[in-house]
């Protein structure tokens, strides 16, 4: 990983942060009540890098994006934070500036490809509309858009620019999503879930393709996935968010070797992807997620109902972010000036907890140990 | 917005049930507004023969085309009717029709309903054939055709009604029909050799009645409509009856003179018609927001 | 495309024979003689035999209903029972005035019902969407024929702004004088229909994630409204505008008869009112025939707008 992010060409620019989202708190009106979705989440994305934001679905890493974009649904309120993208907050742009930002200095690729394109309007209506701003000609938009549509990988893009939607099929319409995304060359590029109504195979190509539209254009991508092997397969950092706070973070390599959260570690036991052993049962988190309703919301930590190492300092005391490993600021001993601080949210990384934490990895290598036998 | 879905509602049909979609329909001020309108139509009618001050067929109890006055709150039409008396009698006989039409509808459209929705596929390949080409038919244009063999009458214009409502609220009964006759809960009764009448009566009926009944309770207007125009085209309810089609008509041919009878006629029209529309919409909004998008 | 078209077409005529059969049928159905409804109750068994031979009511019912249709496709619909004219030229004659009143009505009730259904998504919840709301569900409600009755007592007699009656006397001007009224009687239903529909599908639209896509790059609200959304909310609105001509045939024809404009539905009201058998038969069957066409013709512009179904001819 961190081979690629020094070929990358930009080595200076990834000192630079590009968006910073600072204690941002999210509300949703509901019938039932305000639903606390986002609570004080901080996220930072370096220029040139890929961030990915991991969790189950409702964790709000979606909400997350389009809080970033400014497109959320009429109840969300933005109770708290800034998102500050180079120092300027997008929070307080007026509802202008902000779509000056949009399509310019920040895209976005949606989940689901089926939808989100319109069906009555052509490839070429759609990438010709979002070049609005640029004052030349429309045979060289369509002339932009072709060159786009090759680079992604759509064959015959002469000829094909001319269809519509129905025409592709998923995977080829997230390409032209893609294309669509990349053709207004912005500084950031959200992608909410992109592959996650694709197949594998196909999945494996967009997040190829991902990789190097990106090395090319050296924008910065925050790429939103419920799937931790997408995650490592592309992006330099990692944010893990569970019940709308982040829980940890740090560089890709930090977090899948030595991951400082129950729930980051849990997260990594369910994926099918990285259990060795013969098994008869895929492995779950026992336990669901707590109810975000205003004056449900649990005190203490947020994972201490599901927590195998839960103890009574949980109960009482929000953890703070505990440094695990620390970043190039606070003076890195490896000397990799690319690696983000690892930091985790919970009791036991805290030093004075020292003794706890051994206990609990002698319970979680207990634990493998059992899994292994048993099989 | 709703907390609770039409489904469930549907599965409760309890007290408290009611009570919510009560406390439901209150808060919706165009609802109370129309059942108002409607409570006042539906008891005016019902005490017609009580409250009218004048015999509504007599003639020459005022002055011809007489203005609003103490004696004649309406005025007087041009044999000197009081038309206050017309109207109120005009809102019994538009009830009268609404009422026996729509039941009719009602209980025909079921049954072919439920036929074509449990019969076989040839017999609601049919049927479907058949209601289809019935709404081909321009609805006036149907009534006049009827009217032309009939003859102008009360039971002719039940008759249009009933036969242009069939076709709507059986295709409704099939819809709902064919839906529910493949869930798995029917299929186990059948697996227990309960018969074609206990699914029926027992299973499908009971959750095919509460759409429909909010969908005749909207056709009342429609009805209304009908009949007021059929009546106005001197097709509907034959004089000396009241019908506020017929009074409208009356007034028509007045209508440089006199504009009171034209007003008069009218104004219970756009009450009722109006009354109704709200009233059903938020019924429609409380039991089952979903329905009619098909139809 | 062809063969989408001759498909439907079929299925237009079709529905058209099969809705004219049902209306024999009916009519045999019931108690009574077409004859003697025709002549009255006093005619001598020799006239009613002249008629009977005359249209054809000796011949059993099949063969009745094929000589009607094989007559009607030879564009011969028997003759008017007074006056001797084929029923065709009478019905065609007709015909014109009945179009224009509808076809001016949708017009300008698209015109306003679009916009302020567009209006009502965009700012739905807002004030100015409960007016529009109520406005529309009491403009749907209230019967064409009052409000036929009620433009001329205020705007003709009252008022004496529009002329009450009649279509004109073949002026441009006047025509389209004559025409406002009755217009407007038979449009202002629909203003509130249309913009019901719109309201509806544009909600449904907006919430579709290729606007919050068109959205995420920032182009203008307008054109998104405009270009994204209203494209495809009004693909349900031409369906029901083509289903809706039955509506608008019965609204024509209390415009008709109230503000004393010749039409089919003067003509057919008229036919009624003597007991005109032929004339009735022809103008349902046009009439009858004009809806099917429109639903149809409704179908096809939808095709046309949408590319997925102009794929599928």
């Amino acid at each position: 990983m961190s081979q690629a992010a020094t070929t990358r060409g930009v080595p200076g620019a990834a000192l630079g942060t590009l968006l910073e989202v600072r204690s941002l708190s999210l509300d949703f009106t509901s019938p039932k009540g305000r639903i606390h979705a986002l609570r004080d989440i901080s996220v930072a994305v370096p220029k040139g890098r890929i961030v990915g934001v991991v969790g189950e679905s409702g964790s709000g890493k979606s909400t997350l994006a389009y809080a970033i974009i400014r497109l959320l649904a009429e109840n969300a309120i933005i109770t708290r934070g800034e998102v500050l993208l180079e120092g300027d907050d997008l929070l307080r742009l007026s509802p202008r500036q902000m779509r000056d930002v949009r399509g310019r200095r920040m895209s976005m690729i949606f989940q689901d490809p089926m939808t989100s394109l319109n069906r009555v309007l052509s490839v070429d209506d759609h990438m010709i509309d979002i070049q609005y701003r640029d004052s030349v000609s429309k045979a060289e938009k369509r002339r932009r858009a072709i060159k786009a549509l090759g680079h992604v990988g759509i064959p015959d893009p002469e000829s094909r620019i001319r269809n519509y939607p129905h025409q592709f099929s998923g995977g080829m319409r997230q390409r032209i999503c893609i294309a669509m995304a990349m053709l207004v060359e912005p500084d950031l590029i959200l992608a909410d879930e992109p592959t996650t109504a694709l197949d594998a195979t196909m999945e494996v190509q967009i997040i190829n393709l991902l990789k190097r539209l990106q090395s090319e254009l050296g924008c910065s991508i925050l790429f939103v996935s419920h799937h931790l092997g997408t995650v490592a397969e592309l992006c330099d950092d990692v944010v893990v968010m569970y019940a709308g706070e982040v829980v940890e973070r740090g560089s890709v390599r930090d977090i899948f070797h030595q991951p400082g959260h129950p729930y980051t570690q849990a997260l990594l036991e369910c994926d099918p992807g990285r259990i060795r052993e013969r098994t008869r049962r895929l492995p779950t988190i026992p336990g669901n997620v707590p109810s975000l309703l205003a004056g449900e919301v649990p005190g203490g930590c947020i994972f201490k109902d599901r927590c195998p190492y839960v103890f009574d300092r949980c109960q009482l005391e929000r953890p703070p972010h505990y440094t695990v490993v620390a970043g190039v600021d606070e003076g890195r001993a490896d000397g990799d000036d690319t690696l983000a601080a690892h930091t985790a949210r919970c009791h036991l990384r805290d030093p004075g907890e020292a003794s706890r934490d051994r206990e609990s990895r002698d319970i979680r290598q207990a634990r493998d140990k059992a899994a292994g036998g048993h099989p | 917005m709703t907390a609770i879905s039409a489904s469930d509602a549907r599965l409760i049909r309890g007290n408290s049930a009611w009570a919510e979609h009560w406390g439901q329909l209150r808060k919706n001020r165009l609802g109370l507004f129309g059942l108002f309108l409607v409570i006042v139509m539906v008891s005016s009618a019902l005490l017609a023969n009580f409250i009218v001050p004048f015999d509504p067929t007599q003639i020459m109890v005022g002055p011809r085309l007489g203005p609003p006055s103490w004696a004649h709150p309406l005025g007087t039409d041009q044999l000197g009717r009081d038309i206050l008396s017309r109207v109120i009698m005009g809102g019994r006989v538009a009830l009268i029709v609404a009422l026996t039409s729509l039941a009719a509808a009602l209980s025909l459209g079921l049954v072919l309903g439920l036929v074509a929705g449990f019969g076989p596929r040839w017999l609601d390949n049919g049927l479907l054939l058949a209601l289809d080409s019935v709404r081909a038919f321009p609805v006036i244009i149907f009534a006049l055709a009827v009217v032309t063999l009939l003859g102008p009458s009360l039971l002719t214009v039940v008759f249009v009604v009933a036969v242009t409502s069939i076709p709507v609220y059986a295709r409704v009964v099939r819809t709902q029909t064919q839906s529910l006759r493949d869930h798995e809960y029917i299929l186990a009764e059948r697996a227990m050799g309960a018969g074609t009448g206990r699914i029926l009566g027992v299973h499908i009926l009971p959750n095919v009645i509460g759409p429909l009944l909010i969908l005749v309770s909207m056709d009342v207007p429609l009805v209304i409509t009908l009949e007021a125009g059929l009546s106005f085209l001197g097709m509907g309810v034959r004089p000396p009856t009241p019908s506020w089609g017929t009074i409208l008509n009356d007034g028509y041919s007045y209508i440089q003179n006199s504009p009171w009878p034209v007003i008069a006629g009218g104004i219970p029209i756009i009450l009722t018609t109006l009354g109704f529309t709200f009233l059903g919409e938020a019924l429609r909004d409380i039991f089952d927001p979903k329905l009619r998008r098909d139809v | 495309m062809l063969l989408y078209l001759t498909k439907r077409l079929l299925l237009a005529v079709a529905i058209v024979v099969l809705a004219v059969t049902l209306l024999f049928v009916m009519i045999h159905s019931v108690p009574g003689d077409p004859a003697s409804v025709v002549l009255g109750p006093r005619a001598t068994p020799e006239q009613k035999a002249l008629i009977h031979e005359k249209m054809g009511l000796d011949e059993p019912l099949p063969m009745q209903i094929a000589l009607f249709f094989g007559d009607a496709a030879q564009g011969n619909m028997g003759t008017d029972v007074f006056t001797q004219r084929p029923v065709r030229d009478i019905v065609f004659g007709e015909l014109p005035y009945t179009i224009v009143l509808i076809l001016t009505s949708i017009t300008w009730a698209s015109l306003v019902g679009i916009p302020l259904g567009c209006y009502s998504a965009v700012r739905r919840n807002s004030f100015v969407d409960k007016i529009i709301g109520v406005l529309s569900v009491s403009m749907i409600a209230i019967p064409s024929f009052v409000m036929a009755v009620y433009a001329l007592l205020i705007f003709a007699v009252l008022l004496g702004w529009l002329p009450a009656i009649g279509s004109g006397n073949g002026g441009f001007w006047d025509g389209v004088q004559h025409l406002i009224l009755p217009a407007f009687a038979v449009g202002v239903g629909w203003v509130g229909y249309i913009s019901r529909i719109v309201r509806a599908s544009m909600l449904e639209v907006l919430g579709e994630s290729h606007v919050r896509m068109a959205r995420s790059f920032g182009l203008p609200e307008r054109r998104i409204i405009v270009r994204y959304a209203l494209r495809l909310a009004i693909l349900p609105t031409v369906t029901v505008l083509g289903v809706g001509m039955a509506h608008l045939l019965s609204a024509a024809v209390f415009a008709e008869v109230v503000f004393a404009r010749p039409g089919l539905g003067a003509l057919i009201v008229h036919a009624v009112d003597t007991r005109n058998y032929p004339v009735v038969m022809g103008t349902v069957l046009v009439t009858t025939a004009l809806f099917v066409i429109s639903t149809t013709l409704a179908d096809l512009v939808n095709a046309v707008l949408d590319p997925r179904v102009r794929e599928g001819l």
